[in-house]
């Protein structure tokens, strides 16, 4: 089982928070690998906003191949940074030859696009990429999207974290998610890593997904491009999220009843019954059979927590107005933000969905036998 | 006979026969129990002459050459006594004197049973014990990875949906604009299948009944229980109990005069209609009810004269493409009920399947699919469209969900599975196999009559004479000197004691698996066979 710490902080703070959290959850994942998205970022970023940013990782030839690309679809590099690994190799990290942050300006008359067909463009740009560099195994992306960086690698965190120098101004963010990996296989694939991006959905997850297969099959059947990879048998939660969110119009309360709908004795009870057996039978192949904690954030940058219904998974959500932490661990929380109030700590149960919104005041826990905010 | 006659083609020695009477004269009473009780007469009470010589080596005494003479049970050799092998000699014997063997020879019976042309028509089901679903195993065991679950603890919601399921943006859409939404119905995924009132005795049917009641009414399961093709009894038509069950309709329409005029007096609507096109016990025949069962009762129900065949066509005589009448015939039922009720073809499997299974798909009426194997029951058929016609149900029901992958519609028409489900007493494992392969129920029939009635019928060919309303159990029969063999009350408790206690195996199935919360249809990863070739025609994966 994995680690996983997320922060949703008011002010932009460094990565090295989540790392920090990570190693001393340390006990729960092996060093095997680290998966980070940093969003609501601070520095250089700040001012560009728009800029969609490509992350992933680059060997020499992949990066001319990609520059070729780019130029080709008319994107201009407006910044970028560059992750200087040490001469002297790391046991356990692979030597790569380029990690990629770069943001890039927009080709000519995309900017007067609307936002869901500049979404579309970006998304299809990211999933060639991925496509052109698993041809050559040259090239690995993990999100092209303004405002959003992610960086994925093996290795134990912390290790991993002075390595990448993750510890600069450049890559402080308001919003951190981080999971450190307990390999299940030898064979690690970076896609395979969490957490997973698709058009400003992410999630990440511990524990494994038994009816991976099923929801995966209707995921793939769906006919939208993004809903591709699965390398990870937890990357069909960003995809159900995605799904439940732009293509149903659900809100994010929404969300734990389509992947752990409301047994049948409580759904009757419920002030949207009806509504509520109809989203069960028909994303019937989207309810997830856990043992799952599932961390996610939202394009408004809203950050949650939803654990399965049997709730196996440890989870706590704390803070103070400003700072948010989302941690598989207490000890976790405690070493990011000690001075919060401990009494007002929650661990999310098997009907509770923990969200902290975009403003960063407070927890709010939506209990799934609530009313809905219906998209009739 | 004598050695010196002539011999009839068809005569038979013992030796030939299927099943042999093993009898010991020294422990019978001579009751005549088994004489009585034998459906077939395959046995009678005979005189035996037995020649006592005495003799002595001495040539002073006496040489005596006595007959003495004693009553014991003969087997008789004619084709149309031949034992059937059901045992009821050895269940009534009171000193186990007697019980037939099967003859581990050629059965040469076989060659002679077509007597005046007529080929050998019986019940039962193929004549084969193999099984492919034996053969599945469960592999993908959650072991520290992902805690397997606590089967008699843990909470667990195994119940599928039977009715057309619009995509989750159509169903949206829909209601939004507060458009017609198929009706679904949400039922226990194993199903008592197609055994018509006719087939089966008045009380095989009411015991079933009564047992799908309680589970409903008492335990809460809500199983579902179908006519089969012979009409309802009008009492139950009208009853609240028909939500229980699923009316079918076949090619002959028995029955169907009555149900309709019963519509508007029901207080329920039925949980479903299925129209049977197939049957996979007899592919592309229609249902047969030998006249031996038509006795007034069953000829009232069905609307027909008494003591007549009644040999259902092999297909709807109003069918002529798949494309306009399987449509018009789905849309009148649906119609029939003012579209509150789900409507769905059963067919034969067959490797014509995937254009039924298309064909549907386009149609928002069709509420599912229903494919019944080669290994389907039967209460009448010829033996070779039983033995030899038809194809497997595994490669069958896999074909049809992966291509409903394909086409992006696997959750939106549910696939049912039946033919031979359990037929070696596996059922949980058969049952959840099929599940996994993409079935979203599956249905039984003769594991019903063996588990519930104690049918004798093996894939031995043992009994099979359904179709002669001579059932020794009462279970097929319409003969009330038979049927009171068997007690309702019985009955309706042995299918309360199998759907209970299938619930608990399916749950040990699932619960190691990691799967509770929703029924694992489609979960092929768990699956795996010992056969290289299965395991590629299945997309599973090949274990040894």
């Amino acid at each position: 089982m994995c680690r996983l710490f997320a922060l949703t902080s008011h002010d932009p703070v460094s990565p090295m928070l989540a790392i920090k959290a990570l190693d001393v959850m340390k006990e729960g994942h092996d060093g095997s690998g680290v998966g980070l998205l940093l969003q609501g970022l601070g520095g250089p970023f700040e001012e560009m906003k728009d800029a969609p940013i490509l992350s992933g990782i680059f060997t020499e030839e992949g990066i001319r191949r990609l520059d070729l690309f780019m130029m080709d679809q008319g994107f201009l590099t407006k910044y970028k940074i560059s992750l200087k690994t040490p001469k002297t190799q790391v046991e356990g990290i692979p030597k790569r030859n380029l990690y990629l942050i770069r943001a890039y300006e927009l080709p000519e008359g995309w900017d007067l696009l609307d936002k869901e067909e500049l979404a579309e463009r970006l998304m299809m740009i990211r999933l060639k990429i991925r496509e052109m560099g698993e041809e050559k195994k040259d090239m690995m992306v993990f999100s092209f999207w303004p405002d959003t960086i992610m960086i994925k690698e093996i290795g134990d965190p912390m290790q991993l974290a002075e390595y990448l120098g993750l510890d600069r101004k450049e890559l402080h963010a308001r919003i951190i998610m981080a999971q450190g990996r307990q390999n299940t296989n030898y064979a690690i694939n970076l896609y395979a890593c969490h957490p997973f991006f698709i058009k400003g959905y992410c999630t990440m997850t511990n524990g494994e997904n038994t009816a991976f297969t099923p929801i995966k099959d209707f995921l793939l059947s769906r006919g939208f491009p993004g809903y591709v990879g699965y390398a990870s048998d937890s990357e069909v939660f960003a995809h159900i999220l995605h799904y439940s969110m732009t293509g149903l119009g659900l809100g994010i309360d929404a969300y734990k009843h389509v992947i752990t709908p409301l047994q049948e004795e409580d759904l009757e009870k419920h002030p949207d019954a009806g509504f509520l057996s109809h989203l069960k039978r028909t994303c019937r192949p989207l309810i997830i059979d856990g043992p799952n904690c599932v961390i996610g954030t939202l394009p408004d940058h809203s950050l949650f927590m939803v654990q399965d219904r049997k709730k196996l998974r440890p989870g706590v959500v704390g803070g103070r107005p400003g700072l948010f932490g989302f941690s598989s661990e207490i000890c976790g929380l405690d070493a990011v933000i000690p001075d919060r109030d401990k009494t007002k700590d929650i661990q999310p149960m098997h009907l509770d969905t923990a969200i902290v919104g975009p403003d960063r005041q407070e927890v709010n826990i939506c209990r799934q036998t609530e009313a809905l905010n219906l998209p009739l | 006979m004598s050695s010196n006659r002539s011999l009839e083609p068809s005569a038979l020695s013992l030796n030939d026969l299927p099943w042999q009477i093993r009898y010991s004269n020294d422990r019978c009473t001579l009751c005549g129990q088994c004489t009585a009780v034998c459906p077939v007469q395959a046995i009678e009470l005979k005189v035996f002459q037995k020649r006592i010589l005495k003799t002595s080596v001495q040539p002073e005494k006496k040489h005596t050459a006595d007959y003495d003479s004693f009553y014991g049970i003969r087997q008789k050799t004619r084709v149309e006594n031949a034992c059937i092998g059901c045992a009821m000699c050895a269940m009534v014997c009171p000193n186990d004197a007697i019980a037939p063997v099967k003859n581990p020879g050629l059965d040469r019976l076989k060659f002679h049973i077509n007597q005046n042309g007529i080929p050998r028509r019986r019940g039962g089901r193929r004549n084969s014990s193999q099984s492919v679903l034996d053969r599945i195993k469960f592999i993908r065991i959650s072991m520290l990875t992902d805690p397997a679950l606590d089967a008699g603890r843990h909470e667990f919601e195994m119940r599928t949906l039977l009715g057309r399921v619009l995509s989750p943006r159509e169903n949206m859409k829909r209601l939004k604009e507060k458009g017609w939404i198929p009706p679904v119905r949400e039922i226990y995924p194993l199903i008592i299948g197609g055994m018509s009132f006719g087939a089966l005795s008045p009380t095989m049917w009411e015991g079933l009944q009564m047992g799908v009641a309680y589970l409903n009414e008492e335990l809460s399961m809500p199983v579902r229980i179908c006519t089969g093709e012979g009409g309802c009894p009008p009492r139950l038509l009208r009853s609240r109990f028909l939500k229980y069950v699923i009316l079918q309709i076949a090619s002959g329409y028995f029955g169907w005069d009555e149900i309709i005029h019963a519509i508007p007096h029901m207080k329920e609507d039925p949980c479903a209609i299925e129209i049977k096109y197939g049957q996979g016990a007899k592919p592309g025949d229609g249902g047969l009810l030998m006249w031996h069962k038509v006795n007034k009762l069953i000829a009232a129900i069905r609307g027909v004269p008494q003591g007549v065949s009644l040999p259902s066509p092999p297909t709807h005589q109003t069918q002529y493409s798949i494309e306009e009448s399987v449509a018009k015939m789905i849309l009148s039922m649906s119609m029939a009920w003012g579209f509150r009720v789900p409507v769905y073809p059963k067919i034969s499997a067959s490797s014509t399947s995937l254009a039924v299974l298309n064909n549907l798909a386009r149609n928002d009426y069709a509420s599912g699919l229903a494919i019944d194997g080669e290994d389907g029951g039967t209460g009448a058929a010829y033996t070779v469209s039983m033995d030899h016609m038809g194809h497997p149900i595994a490669s069958c029901i896999r074909d049809n969900y992966l291509n409903l992958i394909k086409i992006g519609k696997q959750n939106e028409i549910p696939i049912f599975a039946g033919g031979g489900v359990g037929k070696n007493g596996n059922l949980s494992a058969n049952a959840a196999a099929l599940i996994m392969l993409g079935a979203s129920g599956v249905q039984i029939g003769k594991y019903a009559m063996q588990a519930a009635a104690g049918c004798v019928g093996t894939e031995e060919d043992r009994c099979n004479v359904c179709n002669l309303g001579i059932c020794p159990k009462g279970i097929t029969s319409q003969d009330p000197r038979l049927y009171r063999r068997l007690d309702p009350e019985d009955v309706a408790q042995r299918i309360v004691d199998l759907f209970v206690s299938f619930d608990t195996e399916l749950k040990k199935i699932v619960a190691p698996l990691g799967r509770s919360t929703s029924l694992p249809i489609g979960m092929s990863d768990a699956l795996g066979i010992d056969d290289l070739a299965a395991a590629e025609r299945l997309s599973i994966k090949y274990v040894v």
